[in-house]
């Protein structure tokens, strides 16, 4: 036996939480079609004018990534909550900060990867035009990881709550608008022919920030909620 | 090694316990004892840092353990009420990654060779939802077989839903635990024959 | 001197001071008030542009200040909570939230009045009343996750960390809002931009925003009084006093 180094452990974690996702592929599929669903129900609420489309394109699509991300949030530690292993990660001699990051690094793998890849494909169901695609790929790339991480706060403090579902909602969608605004703007800008250079900064730096913040949040959460 | 100092619990509106203090030295066992509701899971839960006491602290090796939290987690194994074993996840992988995040890295045959001692070979790669919760609880126990780095075992009721042979193994762990320096802190509804050993008991009142 | 203060730190012997001093200030928000809306009512010449229902800004402005105050107080005794472990700090929190979420309705409320006269709209998507919403969803938000967890004790930390990381994403939340703003030129009204302020509209304006502050002050200490009643129902100290 030896001593397992950080860099050891964090991997674990990582590949654990895969293992875990592959094993429950449900869980998976719900996210990405339930993204798929929103943004398919938007044409049938507003009508299929292209014009009309094409305007409403990038909020429509970032709204439904932040409702699909916030509802495979409550699953993030819930399980482990459940049953006991949250409190063995809390005992770890590892920094809970960097274990509770490699949960969300897996988490946004399988809930946030898929919502990147398939978007500029629904992009193309609304009309925009195709070198806006980048901007949808590489706006939703920076983006996800931010909801992952300042959602996980969310999803440690509404541990083992009554509704915690909604709870969830109303605690961290006030938090996603600026990384909404950032985001959409940034689609809506290349579409009309400007540079999203300056919201695709913003949203770097709120990636930073999310980076920064989240994991921090999220294991004093967790310790709160394990007390 | 381990010390309590003035220790204060309240759970809810309920003060627990308060003004508790002790000594677990070196090879030598404490044994809270007292009926449901008494706060034996509460104190082992401040023992390891998890719950903040309202009043007192607990230190280690003369370190505030909340303080000195991860140097404490290295020197510490905590086995609670649940088990700590994920259902999709065989009870190697359970092992394998218990150890992992506990900062124990383990070979293969150390990993099987634990799960053989507790009577789980030939089980050890279903995954935790096939097996029993006997089974379940002795893949937790497992960790027991490898903690041998761990200085300071705190078990909640070990020997709940084992039979005769596994409290046995358990006990002889345990032995093998206190012998080598180190220390134990356990709770536990049974009565247990520790013959020689230095046990101290603790009776928690309702 | 700090000393003496310190001790007022205990839901003991905070309980008698604020029931003395709450009445002051209520006395004081409501001179304060008298006079601010005599300025804003009478005093304060008509708008050019705006008519009468300009003198709205008397309510909505003050209201909006001290929403975003109060939320930074709540924060600052949520963050002494944490660090210190006061109980007297976290009850405070929870004392303040109710009040500021009503300043934060009241600014929005007020806006939306105005907002009708003014530009034909019950609402205008300008970046402070956005923001005000998005601070109203954050009050919300505190006392819903107060509400939904059983242990006190949890539940005043779990409330106290959304505070903080609440507190610190307020002004990039705030930042965020304005950038959409001037983005969407189309929707770029702003109440901001009231009539160009005279010195009595905005002397007006600033002793509405004090007596609103007495209030909060007077409210919040007897909402305090009956959270350390309600906590400390099993005290020693709440037997003796109602004893005596």
């Amino acid at each position: 036996m030896s001593e397992a180094s950080l860099a050891a452990v964090f991997a674990a974690v990582i590949r654990r939480d895969l293992t875990l996702a592959v094993r429950r592929r449900s869980d998976v599929f719900t996210t990405f079609f339930f993204f798929v669903l929103v943004v398919s129900l938007f044409p049938l609420g507003v009508g299929p004018a292209p014009d009309t489309l094409r305007t409403i394109a990038p909020g429509v699509l970032w709204v439904a990534a932040l409702l699909a991300s916030m509802l495979a949030l409550t699953r993030l530690f819930a399980g482990d909550y459940a049953d006991g292993t949250l409190e063995q990660l809390a005992l770890s001699p590892q920094p809970l900060v960097l274990l509770v990051a490699a949960k969300v690094v897996a988490h946004w793998l399988v809930t946030g990867v898929p919502l990147v890849l398939v978007a500029p494909l629904l992009s193309l169901q609304f009309g925009l035009p195709s070198d806006a695609l980048s901007v949808v790929l590489l706006s939703l790339l920076l983006g996800t990881p931010c909801l992952s991480l300042i959602g996980a706060i969310g999803a440690a403090l509404t541990l083992g709550v009554r509704g915690a579902g909604g709870l969830l909602a109303l605690l961290v969608l006030p938090l996603y608008v600026p990384v909404l605004i950032f985001g959409a703007a940034s689609i809506t800008a290349c579409a009309s022919g400007m540079a999203a250079g300056a919201h695709l900064s913003l949203l770097g730096a709120s990636l930073l920030l999310a980076l920064a913040l989240g994991p921090w949040g999220a294991a004093a959460a967790i310790r709160i909620a394990l007390e | 090694m381990l010390e309590a100092v003035d220790l204060e619990c309240v759970r809810g509106s309920r003060r627990l316990f308060s003004g508790l203090s002790f000594r677990v030295a070196r090879g030598s066992m404490l044994w809270v004892l007292g009926p449901n509701g008494s706060g034996k899971t509460s104190l082992l839960r401040v023992l390891c840092g998890l719950v903040l006491p309202a009043a007192g602290s607990v230190r280690w090796c003369d370190e505030d353990v909340r303080v000195a939290r991860d140097n404490f987690h290295v020197d510490l194994l905590y086995l609670g009420h649940a088990a700590a074993i994920k259902d999709d996840l065989s009870g190697r992988e359970n092992l394998h990654f218990g150890l992992a995040q506990s900062g124990v890295v383990a070979s293969a045959s150390e990993v099987e060779a634990a799960l053989r001692e507790f009577g789980l070979s030939g089980r050890d790669d279903l995954l935790a939802r096939a097996l029993s919760q006997g089974q379940r609880r002795r893949v937790a126990l497992a960790r027991l077989a490898l903690a041998a780095g761990k200085r300071l075992w705190i078990l909640d009721e070990p020997f709940t839903g084992l039979d005769a042979d596994a409290v046995q193994l358990v006990q002889s762990h345990l032995v093998r635990q206190l012998e080598r320096g180190g220390a134990a802190v356990l709770t536990s509804h049974q009565e247990v024959d520790f013959g020689a050993l230095p046990v101290q008991r603790l009776p928690l009142a309702a | 001197m700090v000393g003496k203060l310190w001790k007022y730190a205990s839901p003991q012997a905070f309980y008698p001071l604020a029931g003395a001093l709450a009445p002051w200030f209520f006395a004081a928000a409501a001179v304060l008030g008298a006079i601010g809306l005599y300025i804003g009512l009478w005093l304060a010449p008509t708008d050019f542009q705006q008519g009468d229902a300009y003198r709205i800004i008397f309510l909505h402005v003050p209201a909006a200040w001290m929403s975003m105050f109060l939320y930074v107080v709540m924060a600052f005794w949520c963050g002494v909570g944490l660090s210190m472990n006061t109980r007297l700090s976290f009850m405070m929190a929870q004392a303040l939230a109710p009040t500021g979420a009503m300043f934060t309705f009241l600014a929005l409320w007020t806006g939306s009045l105005w907002g009708k006269p003014t530009w034909g709209t019950w609402w205008v998507w300008d970046a402070r009343l956005t923001s005000e919403l998005i601070l109203l969803f954050l009050y919300v938000g505190f006392l819903s996750l107060h509400a939904a967890i059983d242990d006190v004790r949890r539940a005043d930390r779990a409330a106290a960390l959304l505070a903080l990381i609440g507190v610190i994403n307020v002004p990039i939340i705030y930042f965020s809002v304005k950038w959409w703003n001037t983005l969407h030129q189309g929707a770029s009204v702003s109440l901001a931009r009231a009539p160009s302020m005279a010195a009595t509209m905005l002397l007006g304006m600033l002793i509405m925003a004090l007596a609103a502050w007495m209030y909060a002050i007077a409210v919040s200490f007897v909402r305090v009084r009956a959270i350390i009643l309600e906590r400390e129902a099993e005290a020693d100290w709440m037997r003796d006093t109602e004893a005596a």
